[in-house]
């Protein structure tokens, strides 16, 4: 589904690589977390995953395509296979929760009669049902995040990609989000979620990747936050003693 | 359903940038009237030009007794000489060149004159002695006249030989130094114009980035995106272009066929018909700028 062949990032101007060397496979149906600190190359693989940038070297395969093969004509309907939710939900503020996931449908072309069949049934799926005339400036963030999940799965994605979906709600809040995850992902739907709420991935007991300094330090199915394991380090990588992970010291 | 989302949020760009929008008709309604008048003062050109060629003569001036240009020494040219070049106008050589010829004596210089200057001082001080006696000739090509010159211009009793075009060829160049400058400002504004429209799609896209980045986000196809943002180029530009064919049309209409052709009846002028000729140019060419400037600024929000 998804597959890193020792994938560098090195953005430019920078010296240190994003990402150095990551090879990691994710099958179809997974659900994923994504830990580390910040800057530890996260958002950097989401964004490889959609395309939006390219690696410095190695190859990244997405839904049997090469990314470094895929024509800029062809990226856009690429795109329309995967899902993305972000921390800051980046909903549309002069539109309303009908309007701002219909709008997703209406920009691919989708009919008119899909997007009233579609948009009503995605939205009592995130249990929204009687709130697709409000405006986001009206919900509150558990609820705008859930209309940010409703615009990324309305098109019923193969891949959903969440960035601290979590990251600007409350425990509880997040947990209502985390069990609608849970859900898409019982769907079928692949998440790949980064993740920095320690409760969450503790609780759910998924595959754990984790990122240090843009390198894949673990990769435990079933894991927590905190591994319980012996982590399985590669030998080259020194880890700061004096790291910003509470997790290891 | 998508070209009325496209074209909604056509409409919503042009309102958000009211101001920008008009700034854009205004740059290339000045500057599409200038590209117009430039086509048509050229025009105007080759139409004077073929119509007064046409008519152009060329002068073969004998010597008077009060010349000493050429081969006269302050003798009139005696008949002998004036025959001897009727001889050379008729001879095999030159008889080919020559579509017609006419001797004009000194009393029907004189009487030209008189008519010509009539009123004027100068009119009553010249007596026909003063005239000088000439050949017209009308050239078969008007651009020959070199050869008359050639063969002419040495012989006893001639003192010039004249293309009457060198003199009209003084007022064309006037009249293509200022259609030239009309194409170059023309030419600047045009510039002025597909930077401005750069700027204003730029500044819409700005003020719509959320909506593009989800675009992009979702899979939008990079047409669907920037077509929006081209039609709003070209609306505007349009506005602009419609504007420059009513204002050349006007000029014609008014100007050129109201005032300027009353006033210099000998003279044809260019019409209605030319106008018209242009304002589909002018469309083609706002159009067009619009698209590519617009197709340009769009581009870097559509780079992966």
């Amino acid at each position: 589904m998804i597959r890193f062949d020792e994938v560098t990032k090195v953005y430019r101007g920078t010296a240190k690589p994003a990402l150095n060397s990551v090879s990691l496979e994710v099958l179809s149906g997974e659900f994923v977390f994504m830990v580390g600190a910040s800057g530890s190359g996260k958002s950097s693989m989401l964004r490889l995953v959609l395309k939006e940038d390219r690696p410095s070297s190695g190859a990244i395969h997405v839904l049997g395509q090469d990314l470094n093969r895929i024509s800029s004509r062809k990226i856009p309907y690429f795109r329309r296979n995967l899902g993305v939710v972000f921390q800051d939900f980046r909903l549309l503020p002069n539109k309303t929760v009908f309007a701002n996931v219909a709008f997703t449908l209406q920009v691919i072309g989708k009919s008119k009669g899909f997007i009233h069949e579609a948009v009503p049934d995605v939205l009592a799926m995130v249990g929204l049902e009687g709130k697709a005339e409000r405006f986001p400036h009206e919900l509150s963030g558990g609820e705008q995040q859930r209309v940010a999940i409703a615009r990324a799965v309305v098109n019923k994605p193969s891949i959903l990609l969440a960035d601290e979906p979590t990251g600007n709600l409350d425990p509880t809040t997040s947990m209502g989000i985390m069990t609608l995850l849970e859900r898409i992902n019982a769907n079928g739907t692949t998440v790949i979620m980064a993740t920095h709420d320690a409760g969450i991935v503790d609780r759910l007991q998924r595959r754990v990747v984790e990122l240090v300094g843009g390198r894949v330090v673990r990769d435990e199915r079933g894991g927590g936050y905190v591994t319980q394991a012996i982590p399985h380090v590669q030998p080259d990588i020194v880890i700061p003693a004096a790291g910003p992970r509470e997790g290891l010291r | 359903m998508r070209l009325a989302l496209v074209l909604g949020e056509v409409g919503q760009g042009l309102r958000r940038n009211l101001s920008m929008v008009v700034s854009v008709v205004l740059v290339t309604f000045i500057s599409l009237t200038f590209v117009g008048t430039a086509i048509l003062l050229q025009a105007q050109i080759n139409q004077m030009k073929s119509y007064w060629y046409d008519r152009a003569q060329v002068a073969v001036y004998f010597c008077t007794d009060f010349s000493s240009v050429g081969t006269c020494n302050q003798t009139a040219a005696t008949p002998e000489q004036v025959a001897a070049v009727e001889a050379q106008l008729d001879s095999a050589t030159l008889a080919p060149f020559i579509d017609a010829y006419y001797f004009e004596d000194r009393d029907q210089a004189f009487e030209n004159f008189q008519t010509q200057f009539e009123g004027n001082a100068i009119a009553s001080l010249v007596t026909p002695e003063l005239m000088t006696e000439a050949y017209w000739v009308n050239l078969v090509d008007p651009t020959q006249s070199q050869i008359l010159a050639d063969a002419l211009s040495g012989l006893a009793g001639v003192e010039s030989v004249v293309d009457q075009r060198s003199y009209l060829d003084q007022i064309f160049d006037i009249l293509n130094a200022s259609s030239f400058t009309a194409i170059g400002i023309a030419a600047l504004m045009l510039v002025a114009a597909a930077l401005l429209i750069a700027t204003t799609i730029r500044l819409s896209a700005f003020s719509r980035r959320r909506e593009l980045g989800i675009m992009r986000l979702v899979g939008a196809s990079n047409r669907f995106i920037q077509t929006p943002f081209v039609i709003e180029g070209v609306v505007a530009a349009l506005i602009g272009s419609i504007l420059a064919a009513g204002a050349v049309v006007a000029i014609v209409e008014f100007f050129v066929q109201g005032y300027l052709s009353q006033t210099l009846p000998q003279t044809s002028f260019v019409g209605l018909d030319d106008a018209l000729l242009v304002v589909p140019v002018l469309l083609g060419v706002g159009a067009l700028l619009a698209a590519l400037s617009a197709n340009v600024a769009i581009s870097r929000y559509l780079r992966v």
